[in-house]
């Protein structure tokens, strides 16, 4: 079975994030890029469905500027088999990149595609459920458990409530939440290996699709700051203030 | 122009998060229409039709419908879709989940969480964890968004005698079958429409030791919530967590027990209107959003607060 699956490169989770003063957006010069986190989780369970024997090829695939080879080559030392980025500097929204991910699953035919989640720059939460609409395929979201069963695969999904079990007919559509697994970090060994593995670069509209953006997007701003506020000396001080300052309990 | 809005339910009860998206949907102008599809869901339907403002609820009951899949439900949606300038539903387990399938199956965009209504087509969304807040115009000609529960106002709950219309199910893509749930069950009062929530952090070191932030909560009558790190070491179920990709709550109170403060913390509770952060660590960054600070060892603090109140 062949599996393919989607990234991101997007500003580190860990970058404090600032936006620009003309309000157009996100500072992203000099900025720290990784993939993100939700889609590690992603290439992560996908070795692991093919250490397990239970997948061929590992496809990895991101849209994205030609800087998202790296974040691929990082797929790749992990143990993705081979890349294909659909390189545009445009901006890409969800509906497109779902409809470039169709485009290349046509192409490539896996019988599974797994992707996180959500990323965690815009938060958007939409490709994967987009792709399984686009594709007329069952979709698994906010997976934190796995397992191939047969022609169909058992997703354990986090939702409001706790967890919720599903069975999906495949080929499949998932996306991953953070408990799935915890992914590793490359090997040397292995991030050589990935320097040889291909990378094949499409254009957008050699796919034949339109990833015209249907949002424009006005303005970004900062949200309102907090005002940090005072240490208190102990528990009395606590109450005290909770009761006669805040007003918030009786 | 009118909104149809998709009531978020157990087939049981009208989940409060519906209730935030019928004031989402006010806001986007026009009339309002709330879908309820279920199975054996006529009491949630009822419930819908006497919120105030409400002009119709549909309702589809059917097997398919019984656990929100989504491939059967984005269907019905998109059969019901023609007349509606606006399909909304609450940034919920099933609204994430289904309305991306909704907007993709309509080739419209989908606008996820939005914090407030500029205008019929134009949205405000937190991003980067909400670090940064979008203004973002739809130029489609429907719009299909979800909406964070915490920052618009409950609609009431009654008061309104909306006609209910049953309406057939849509052909059942039968690719999904639900299998089991497992859901945590408690007494105390839902993370998202707490008026008070206590969180424990990865400070808590076990979920034995939770005990003593259910005592707190219990006594405040409380929300219990906690870090992903408390999630992730197993202390407690992940329904708790509260974050960029947890629950977004905003109560009155948010105590923050052995949490350090991340900025994937932070996205969840920093509209909350009093914080309190209690921490034996001075320089956590969780101090930085608190209006009050507690030093020290939380094995102490927590029950001394407990008991003095
Ligand atoms: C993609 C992504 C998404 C994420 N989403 C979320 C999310 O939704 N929600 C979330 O919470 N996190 C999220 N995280 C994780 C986040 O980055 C932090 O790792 C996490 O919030 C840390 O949890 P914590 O504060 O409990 O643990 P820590 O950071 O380890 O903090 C523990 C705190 O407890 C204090 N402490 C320890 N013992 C005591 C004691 N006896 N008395 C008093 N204080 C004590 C310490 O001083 C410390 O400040 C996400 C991360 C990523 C990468």
């Amino acid at each position: 079975m062949k599996i393919l699956v989607a990234i991101k490169r997007v500003v580190d989770f860990n970058v404090k994030v600032r936006v620009k003063a003309d309000k157009t957006g996100i500072e992203l010069a000099n900025v720290k890029m990784s993939m993100n986190p939700f889609d590690e989780i992603a290439v992560e369970e996908a070795v692991r469905l093919k250490d397990a024997g239970k997948a061929t090829e590992i496809v990895i695939v991101s849209i994205g500027p030609q800087a998202a080879q790296e974040t691929i080559r990082t797929a790749l030392a992990m143990g993705g088999d081979r890349g294909i980025l659909v390189q545009t500097d445009a901006e890409v929204q969800p509906l497109a990149v779902a409809k470039a991910l169709k485009a290349v699953v046509d192409k490539e035919s896996p019988n599974l595609v797994v992707l996180g989640k959500q990323a965690i720059d815009d938060d958007s939460n939409q490709v994967g459920q987009m792709l399984a609409a686009l594709l007329g395929w069952p979709q698994g979201t906010f997976a934190s458990k796995v397992a191939l069963e047969g022609d169909g695969i058992a997703v354990t999904r986090e939702v409001d409530g706790g967890l919720e079990t599903i069975n999906l007919k495949l080929p499949a559509v998932v996306t991953t939440d953070l408990r799935l697994n915890e992914p590793r970090y490359a090997s040397l060994p292995n991030i050589m290996k990935a320097k040889k593995k291909t990378i094949d670069t499409l254009a957008p509209d050699a796919l034949g699709i339109d990833v015209a953006p249907r949002l424009t997007t006005l303005k970004v701003e900062e949200p309102a700051k907090r005002q940090g506020g005072v240490k208190v000396a102990d528990v009395a001080a606590l109450v005290d203030k909770l009761k006669n300052e805040a007003k918030v309990i009786g | 122009m009118t909104s149809l809005v998709l009531a978020d339910h157990d087939n049981a009860s009208l989940k409060a998060s519906t209730l935030s998206a019928v004031t989402a949907a006010q806001q986007m102008g026009g009339d309002i229409h709330i879908l309820v599809a279920g199975q054996g869901c006529g009491a949630v339907a009822q419930a819908a039709a006497k919120i105030p403002g409400v002009a119709k609820v549909l309702v589809a009951d059917a097997a398919q419908y019984a656990n929100a899949l989504a491939e059967p439900l984005a269907a019905l949606i998109v059969s019901l879709a023609g007349p509606y300038s606006h399909l909304v539903a609450p940034a919920s387990s099933v609204g994430k989940n289904v309305m991306p399938r909704v907007a993709a199956l309509l080739d419209v965009a989908q606008i996820s969480d939005i914090s407030a209504v500029v205008s019929a087509d134009t949205f405000v969304r937190p991003i980067y964890a909400g670090n940064a807040l979008a203004t973002v115009q739809s130029k489609d000609a429907k719009k299909v968004v979800t909406v964070r529960g915490s920052t618009f106002d409950k609609a009431k709950t009654d008061g309104g005698s909306a006609a209910v219309e049953n309406v057939n199910p849509a052909a059942d893509p039968g690719l999904s079958t639900f299998v089991s749930q497992a859901l945590s069950k408690s007494e105390r009062p839902e993370l998202t429409s707490a008026r008070i929530v206590v969180s424990g952090g990865r400070g808590m070191g076990s979920g034995e030791n939770f005990k003593i932030i259910e005592a707190l909560a219990d006594k405040l009558g409380a929300g219990v919530g906690a870090s992903r790190a408390a999630v992730d070491a197993g202390f407690v179920p992940n329904d708790y967590q509260v974050g960029q990709t947890g629950k977004i709550v905003a109560p009155d109170l948010y105590i923050a027990v052995g949490i350090s403060g991340a900025i994937q913390h932070l996205a969840g509770m920093k509209d909350s209107k009093v914080i309190v952060a209690i921490n034996k660590d001075p320089e956590a960054p969780i101090f930085q959003v608190a209006d009050y600070g507690l030093v020290g060892d939380l094995f102490q603090i927590v029950p001394e607060l407990t008991k003095s109140l």
